[in-house]
């Protein structure tokens, strides 16, 4: 037997490790990973409330979830490639074309 | 027992997280990463979500995961190098990570005895398996946004390959 909340607050340590490494890592890639992890880090917590309501619809929830990321991850791994071809970098201070 | 199952996937998530964080070249932060997702599967089937158990494997620390190590190595990607903007960031990020934690963890704490407690295998019904409820939900009333799903994942591949293609 394990508290529910013992699970909320794992979800919730995660994601603030991915908060933060969303906030310091340079490397694009980096950046990118830290946001699946805050993805996984919500879904832990979507089975969690699943298993108190005793209700499917929060594992649905994380279903799509997954699907989107996926969706997500390949869209942007693509941009990623292109930025490095016109780019020749992925540290995300030298991609400032925008801002200058 | 979930308990003892709890504490040492939570751990491991944890010191993952940690390592991904910590860690200088982006192969060690998508190997870290890919433990995390493991780590969180096993605690997914002690909930009693045996099909998200399996999807998270297949598709997370499977498909996504080697997606992104496939990409690290054909970039080359090397050791990030600290900058003026990462001790900014870190200057702010910590603090703030730190801020969300806490104000996270009141919360849950503070109404922690309305949540109740987790039992392993914790079935959500006992007469029917974990997929079967949940297709039979997919399959009836959500079965239009499923649809869409399909649709949403046929637009990212072609958005993929159009983006990635050599004359953008």
């Amino acid at each position: 037997m394990v508290p529910i909340a013992y699970y909320l607050i794992l979800a919730a340590i995660l994601f603030s490790i991915g908060v933060a490494a969303f906030l310091i890592k340079r490397n694009v890639i980096t950046i990118f990973m830290s946001i699946e992890l805050m993805l996984n880090a919500v879904n832990l917590t979507f089975v969690a409330f699943a298993h108190m309501w005793h209700q499917v619809s929060g594992q649905i929830f994380v279903f799509f979830v997954m699907v989107v990321a996926a969706a997500e991850a390949a869209v942007g791994l693509a941009i990623i490639i292109a930025l490095f071809r016109t780019r020749q970098t992925l540290s995300v201070d030298q991609i400032n074309l925008l801002r200058d | 027992m979930q308990l003892a199952l709890f504490l040492i996937f939570g751990v491991l998530a944890v010191l993952a997280g940690l390592n991904l964080l910590a860690q200088r070249h982006p192969i060690n932060s998508a190997l870290s990463l890919i433990v995390v997702m493991l780590s969180l599967a096993v605690l997914y089937w002690s909930l009693g979500a045996e099909f998200l158990a399996a999807a998270q494997v297949i598709v997370y620390s499977g498909a996504v995961m080697v997606l992104f190590l496939f990409v690290i190595m054909l970039l080359n990607a090397g050791e990030e190098v600290r900058s003026k903007g990462s001790k900014v960031a870190s200057l702010i990020g910590f603090p703030g990570a730190a801020a969300i934690f806490c104000v996270l963890s009141f919360a849950f704490l503070s109404e922690r005895d309305k949540f109740g407690m987790a039992t392993l295998g914790g079935e959500l019904s006992t007469t029917t398996s974990n997929i079967t409820e949940i297709s039979h939900v997919l399959f009836t009333s959500l079965l239009l946004p499923f649809e869409v799903t399909s649709i949403l994942i046929l637009v990212a591949i072609l958005g993929a390959v159009v983006l990635a293609r050599k004359e953008l």
